[in-house]
């Protein structure tokens, strides 16, 4: 554009004046979002990206090149492989679970039956909660002796495992409580999009005598495929993104059987003080997240219908 | 240009005219890790202080939690404006020095008037402040770990409600008296509960302490996890669920404790002195607090915050926050203070206060964590604190929860803290 700006001759037709106010206009429109992104998205990038190669500055000791050093270490790091398998199995064990049970309660809240209204917004209301109070909460539930699930269980004569204190079950726990947390959440954006989707559909499936199951599979869902992909996409970035229930409910304990990649990034870099080993394990986050946003609009994307 | 500085510097000077001449500013931050309307207490603090030393202005300043005001601390100090003081834990101290970001209160500290005011403190919160023959932190809020105990279960027990558990061997038969089960053979209530969660090694260096075991050395470059009096130390930890049954199986956790005490869940608890306003008001029972039980002697870790000051600050403000912090640690405002909050009060002058005395008489449990002040020990602190804690902690954890045998867990922490440490020695 400034190149186009340069080369304009003094006389300009009507006609370039009024594209090129077009232009201004458009890209001062766009500048204050771009200038917030550029200092507090873009430039953290680069500059933890930068940041990853050189050393920790501690007190009189200044920080120095080292190169992949940071990354080595990664490598030789078993905490760092066993949040990386945490975290893998916390994304397997969220992103199918809260999308399908989003998509359940979105067309069954979608039908006409009597108090959806209120369906609807008890199905939402975890979503609005704050998420500190709700990992207190969920603290409570999981308490052995008296908390609700003990209770619950204990009611039929079992006892239950000590949740959050035993390596076997805190990942399950935890995942439980993210996917409670989100599948309302995307339910709304479900149920905004079966609200789009024309009734004559429906009618002209009925009057073919569709089964409601053949209905839903041939037409409804590939209809959702964009929703579908929309939400994927948040599914899997929320999955690495959790730490406030992991601060509250366990500090990715026991022997960090729960901590996941974020909270280890977080750990290195402002209670061990690690920023350069931090920087490099903020990279390796970007880099997986980066690389799945990639995968999934290129390769999902061929496969979704949109309209 | 001339012109607009002495603008400036004459606007400046008539605005400062209603104040003090030479009015120092000192920003003070300060974590509240207890109940109660701490940020009330400490700007009242502030506002007194002031009114005493009218040429200081305390700007303090609530900055979350323990590690909530670390992190906001350091930050400002890497970015050059940091607090001139803070309250921080007492274990952040090697972190602090390896940053670079604290002065020696010995710089300050150099009338007679002042050395004596310094040698004030318990000696076990001083282990916590000093090294390197140089004293780094100022007590303030300081704790210890003590076991309460539910007088109403001991008397259902058939045990004497006024006798607590005074040896490790004692703490097991009370606890398995105190164990209850359903007909279908479920405990509905544990006898005791040393909470696993969050910072064990806290609660182990209880039981290492008793058990004559020391975890590391004053240089804080030196640890000692896999020496055979803390390995069955751990082991009777493990022993208490595993082979007793008497404790809850698996990690317990620190925050809903107090709460398992309150529900009857558990008859003895191992907790800090903090939570001694909290289990007053909660406890619809009567209760008891106690030293914790001896394997071979008494003891407990030490707890808490201190008072450290920054470097970056200018020397002037410096001086300021050592005089409030000199007034704040007074016989008087220690002993107001451990009245207002719970924490153990700092120094042996603050208990022979008046107001002090008046409440241990009504509140006698106030005093037992000062008693047991003669058998603490310092908290675990080394260079690179947290992670050398963390390879602890994670030890502590696979063995509690049986995926390492307590030898295991605790040879290989040693292996981790030892390479961790290799660049301090």
């Amino acid at each position: 554009m400034s190149g186009e700006a340069a080369a304009m001759p003094a006389s300009v037709t009507p006609a370039a004046a009024a594209r090129l106010r077009a232009s201004v206009q458009g890209w001062l429109l766009l500048l204050p979002a771009a200038a917030l992104l550029a200092l507090f998205t873009h430039y953290p990038t680069i500059a933890t990206f930068w940041h990853s190669f050189f050393s920790t500055p501690k007190g009189a000791r200044g920080s120095v090149f080292v190169g992949m050093d940071n990354y080595r270490q990664m490598i030789d790091d078993p905490i760092f492989w066993q949040v990386l398998k945490n975290n893998a199995y916390f994304a397997l064990g969220t992103i199918p679970l809260s999308i399908g049970l989003a998509l359940l309660m979105a067309v069954w809240v979608n039908g006409r039956l009597a108090g959806k209204g209120a369906l609807r917004l008890a199905y939402f209301t975890p979503t609005v909660l704050p998420m500190i109070a709700v990992a207190n909460i969920w603290l409570f539930f999981y308490t052995p002796q008296y908390g609700l699930f003990e209770q619950v269980v204990g009611a039929f004569g079992f006892t239950a495992p000590n949740f959050l204190g035993t390596k076997d079950t805190v990942l399950a726990s935890l995942i439980v409580v993210a996917v409670w947390k989100e599948a309302g959440f995307f339910m709304i954006f479900y149920l905004a999009a079966l609200q789009q989707m024309s009734p004559s559909l429906a009618e002209a499936a009925a009057i073919e005598g569709a089964s409601r199951w053949y209905f839903f599979r041939r037409v409804t869902f590939p209809l959702l495929m964009p929703t579908t992909l929309f939400v994927l996409v948040n599914a899997i970035i929320n999955s690495f993104r959790l730490v406030d229930h992991i601060v509250v409910m366990t500090k990715g304990g026991p022997d960090n059987a729960s901590a996941l990649l974020l909270y280890y990034v977080y750990e290195v870099g402002f209670r061990f003080w690690d920023s350069a080993y931090a920087a490099a394990l903020t990279m390796v986050l970007l880099l997986m997240l980066g690389a799945l946003a990639v995968g999934q609009f290129l390769f999902l994307d061929r496969k979704v219908h949109y309209r | 240009m001339k012109l607009f500085k002495l603008w400036l510097s004459m606007i400046a000077l008539w605005a400062a005219a209603p104040f003090a001449l030479a009015q120092t500013e000192i920003s003070f931050f300060y974590p509240v890790a207890v109940g109660g309307p701490v940020t009330k207490i400490i700007d009242g603090y502030a506002a007194d202080f002031e009114k005493e030393n009218p040429g200081i202005k305390v700007k303090p300043i609530y900055a979350g939690t323990y590690q909530e005001t670390i992190v906001k601390a350091l930050t400002a100090h890497k970015s050059g404006e940091p607090p001139v003081t803070s309250v921080l834990l007492s274990t952040d101290m090697f972190t602090l020095i390896d940053e670079d970001a604290i002065v020696p209160i010995d710089n300050f500290a150099t009338t007679a008037e002042d050395k004596a005011w310094l040698a004030s403190f318990y000696p076990a919160f001083m282990q916590n402040s000093r090294t390197g023959g140089k004293t780094w932190g100022v007590p303030f809020q300081r704790s210890t770990i003590v076991l309460y105990w539910n007088k109403e279960l001991f008397k259902e027990a058939g045990l004497d409600p006024n006798k607590p558990p005074a040896t490790w061997a004692e703490m097991v038969s009370y606890a398995q008296k105190l164990t209850k089960k359903d007909a279908s053979g479920k405990i509905t209530q544990y006898g005791v509960q040393i909470p696993s969660s969050g910072f064990p090694y806290w609660l182990f260096q209880g039981l290492t302490t008793e058990n004559d075991a020391i975890l590391m050395n004053d240089a804080g470059n030196e640890v000692y996890f896999d020496k055979p009096g803390v390995i069955d130390a751990l082991q009777y930890w493990i022993d208490l669920s595993k082979k007793h049954n008497v404790h809850p199986p698996g990690i317990t956790e620190w925050g809903t404790t107090p709460r398992d005490f309150f529900e009857k869940k558990i008859a003895m608890m191992w907790t800090t002195t903090g939570n001694l306003t909290n289990v007053k008001n909660n406890a619809k029972f009567d209760f008891g607090v106690a030293m914790l039980p001896a394997a071979k002697k008494r003891g407990s870790p030490t707890g808490g915050g201190n008072f450290y000051i920054f470097k970056k600050s200018s020397p002037a403000q410096q001086q300021a926050a050592f005089k409030f912090i000199k007034w704040i640690t007074s016989p008087a405002h220690a002993a107001q203070w451990g009245i207002d909050t719970g924490y153990v009060a700092v120094r042996a002058d603050a208990f022979e206060t008046p107001a002090m005395k008046q409440y241990v008489a009504s509140f006698p449990p106030a005093a037992v964590a000062r008693d047991q002040l003669q058998f603490a020990v310092a908290e675990f602190s080394t260079h690179d604190n947290q992670r050398v804690t963390k390879a602890l902690n994670d030890g502590l954890q696979a063995a509690l929860t049986g995926t390492k045998t307590a030898e295991q867990a605790m040879k290989d922490a040693q292996v981790e803290a030892t390479r961790l440490l290799r660049s301090y020695k």
